[in-house]
């Protein structure tokens, strides 16, 4: 019998592996793919609590898929953003884009 | 041992393992190859959990669209170094290590030391009839807005994208 805490338990893993992946990674993207992990282990979360505690109306499954929306957004504009840094400058490590430091 | 219990172990191992992958593999085409199998797994989680919309949205979007839109910026990206070393770690790959070991530690303890309620009513068969009672009824507001976050981010990915065209 699956219940509530086994799936609490791999979304935490999956949340600080991506947290981890988001953390670690030089390349631009990798961050980004991160962020997306992170985010898909919340649904997971949402999804879970949705099912097990309150299965009376589904506004976890509405959370989930307004959290969906959003990503693709942000992901859409962190990736245009990715592209044009580097038409100029030619480089999409994260470590290079320092103009911003001190 | 009931086919549930094994297929759910199954399903996380392999959401686990594809997202260690992820971190994993320095060749950046092979980590977005691993992501795309990630959201596969998570997407068999959902139907795992009776969320049947939510698994077929998870393949359409994440899958079908995020996942191309990652390997494309991925394509536009690589200059003709070597593939191999696409994707590496940065210095704090030990230090973050740590941290999130004891984030997740923490996590984990207030996890297992809270009880839940389990309800006994039982989960409707077709989530999308609640859903749209949900979105198009109570929580409008949020839905007209995101239509509209998704045309404010469509005309920035556009205008970004296209690009300054420098007076000469």
């Amino acid at each position: 019998m699956i219940v509530l805490e086994d799936y609490l338990i791999l979304a935490a893993a999956l949340f600080c592996l991506g947290l981890y992946c988001a953390l670690v990674k030089k390349n631009v993207v990798g961050i980004l793919m991160g962020i997306e992990i992170m985010l898909n282990a919340v649904n997971i979360n949402l999804a879970a609590f949705n099912r097990f505690i309150a299965p009376q109306n589904l506004v976890g499954h509405l959370f989930v898929v307004f959290i969906t929306v959003v990503a693709a957004a942000e992901l859409s504009v962190g990736l245009a953003i990715v592209l044009s840094i580097y038409r100029y400058h030619k480089t999409s490590s994260a470590d290079d884009l320092d103009w911003l430091k001190w | 041992m009931n086919l549930t219990i094994v297929l759910f172990y199954i399903i996380s191992l392999i959401v686990l393992v594809s997202a260690v992958y992820v971190i994993f593999s320095t060749n950046i085409i092979h980590s977005a190859l691993y992501l795309v199998l990630t959201f596969i797994g998570v997407a068999c989680v959902f139907i795992l959990l009776s969320a049947d919309f939510l698994a077929v949205a998870q393949i359409l979007i994440y899958v079908g669209a995020i996942s191309v839109l990652l390997v494309f910026s991925v394509m536009l990206t690589i200059r003709g170094e070597d593939i191999q070393k696409t994707n590496p770690f940065n210095q704090y790959k030990f230090s973050s290590g740590l941290v999130v070991l004891i984030f997740f530690l923490f996590i984990l303890r207030i996890l297992l030391l809270s009880s839940f309620a389990p309800s006994n009513i039982a989960f409707p068969q077709n989530t999308v009839v609640g859903i749209a009672n949900l979105m198009l009824n109570q929580y409008i507001l949020p839905f007209e807005i995101s239509g509209i976050l998704l045309l404010v981010a469509l005309v920035g990915a556009i205008t970004l994208g296209k690009g300054i065209n420098k007076p000469k």
